[in-house]
């Protein structure tokens, strides 16, 4: 946090969560507010209010009366007169809409269904491996050239849409979470995701329904046999396609980016591959990828602090992750930590539909990791890049490989 | 000893299942069903308590 030209800068009333120098020390920034001013304020992005206790955070979370979910991404462009649907059902929905735009979702994330992708996901880790270990290479971009591919092969797979087009979804999400707002007038309407989404339904309007996500959601009929609303079906693929993909992909990095850096942990879990089960709650814990957000409905206090009806409030789940009230040794990570109730999912009715298969992706990712490069680390800590706004993660993580395997004979 | 489930507080967060899967199952929308609602052995007691502290809604207790 020593950046020599600058004065110490007070992150408690000049709070920008979408500046590098927030991405790169967030952990130590929410120690200090935590501690000092539980609710921190930042003028940009057209105001911003960021309670970092878990009591906050819980409590916000759980208060769908005074806050709304119609904004969930903070930027100036504020949403407005969209609830209760929001343009992204379930998760900009409120009540009592909301749980019938999740329910549609619920069975296809369910454990059940999960586990029939297990298999696909070690094969497309395993693959990666193999392109990442051609040549007996020594050095590996850990983000770039492996976690970053993941999530996006698996929702394509669901969806039904072809793996390439995942190079175009990370494009969209960088503009819609990285730099909210910012890319507005530059990009050309047929290069939006509203686009993707409005020719991918098109191009399916006049064929039999397909066995996958889309098909589902253009197919669906309700009790009386109506279908859903198109920019219903519309806003919930957006939402199936951004959620996932640098969420995942940034819970990946950074469980990867821990390993690189304690050889302890590494050796526990490749002596006690049963240590995943923990290990992964652990990770989702410390290195939780996403804050999410809120608008006031009314005037409200928290603590002392006033807020104003429509004003946006940050939802920081991975501050409340390491508030020392709410867990024992909050500022240690325990690989085999027993007692772990953590929000890296959210809490309350928006808990992430996706969470089971991102922690069957999580997991999947580390154990083919490790069984092909149990030992790495970071080939130079100022290199790993991580990224700005309300999803947090390393997306340029080079590591030297130390020791590697060669893959499983498959025959 | 036995497990109490609150199934209007539990958001389907999954850790029950994981964790215990002796004494809780999941429905087809991924909420909690608990297995065994009768008086807990010892060793699933044990179980019991790791589900009932790692859920993130405090859906599940265990009454003494
Ligand atoms: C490690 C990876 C992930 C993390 C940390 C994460 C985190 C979250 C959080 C914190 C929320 C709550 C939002 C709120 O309260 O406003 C959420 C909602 C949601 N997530 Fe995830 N997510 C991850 C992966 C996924 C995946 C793989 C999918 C599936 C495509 C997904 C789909 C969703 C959906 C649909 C919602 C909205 C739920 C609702 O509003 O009812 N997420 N996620
Ligand atoms: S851990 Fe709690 S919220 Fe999650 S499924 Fe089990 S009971 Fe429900």
């Amino acid at each position: 946090m020593t950046d020599l030209h600058q004065p110490q800068r007070d992150w408690a009333t000049t709070f920008d969560h979408t500046e590098d120098d927030y991405a790169q020390n967030a952990p130590e920034i929410w120690d200090d507010l935590r501690n000092r001013c539980p609710v921190a304020h930042g003028d940009s992005h057209g105001g911003v209010w960021f309670p970092s206790r878990h009591e906050d955070v819980s409590a916000i979370a759980n208060d769908t009366e005074r806050y709304s979910s119609e904004g969930i991404i903070v930027s100036v462009f504020k949403p407005e007169g969209l609830a209760p649907m929001g343009y992204a059902p379930p998760i900009t929905a409120d009540p009592p809409f909301h749980q019938g735009a999740r329910r549609l979702l619920l069975p296809a994330f369910s454990p059940k269904a999960v586990d029939k992708l297990q298999q696909a996901t070690h094969e497309t880790c395993q693959k990666l491996l193999d392109d990442l270990l051609a040549d007996g290479a020594s050095t590996a971009d850990a983000a770039v050239q492996y976690a970053q591919h993941i999530p996006v092969r698996v929702i394509a797979h669901m969806l039904g849409v072809p793996e390439e087009d995942g190079d175009k979804f990370r494009v969209f999400i960088h503009r819609i979470l990285e730099k909210p707002g910012t890319y507005a007038d530059q990009v050309a309407p047929e290069d939006t995701l509203f686009h993707y989404i409005f020719t991918t339904m098109a191009e399916r309007q006049n064929e039999a329904p397909r066995d996958d996500l889309i098909g589902y959601l253009m197919s669906y009929r309700d009790e009386d046999g109506n279908p859903l609303p198109s920019d219903q079906i519309l806003g919930t693929i957006g939402l199936l396609i951004v959620a996932g993909i640098d969420t995942t992909w940034s819970a990946i990095g950074a469980s990867l980016w821990h390993l690189a850096q304690h050889r302890g942990d590494r050796e526990r879990l490749l002596e006690d591959p049963s240590l995943m089960t923990f290990a992964v709650e652990e990770f989702l814990r410390f290195y939780a990828p996403v804050t999410m957000a809120r608008i006031a409905k009314e005037d409200l206090l928290i603590g002392e602090t006033q807020i104003k009806a429509r004003d946006w409030l940050l939802l920081a789940f991975p501050s409340a992750n390491r508030d020392p009230e709410a867990f024992e040794d909050a500022d240690r990570f325990m690989i085999d930590r027993q007692r772990n109730r953590h929000l890296a999912f959210g809490l309350g009715i928006h808990r992430c539909v996706g969470s089971n298969l991102a922690r069957m992706e999580l997991r999947t990712a580390l154990e083919e990791w490790l069984t092909r490069i149990p030992h790495f680390e970071l080939t130079n800590p100022d290199e790993v890049r991580w990224s700005t706004g309300q999803v947090r993660g390393p997306r340029e993580l080079p590591v030297r490989i130390l020791k590697s395997n060669p893959a499983a004979s498959t025959n | 000893m036995r497990i109490i489930f609150d199934r209007d507080k539990c958001q389907g967060h999954g850790r029950c299942y994981a964790l215990a899967p002796d004494l809780f199952d999941a429905d087809d929308e991924g909420y909690s069903v608990p297995l065994v609602t009768s008086e807990l052995t010892q060793a699933q007691l044990e179980n019991a308590q790791l589900a009932a502290d790692n859920c993130p809604e405090y859906a599940i207790t265990i009454e003494v």
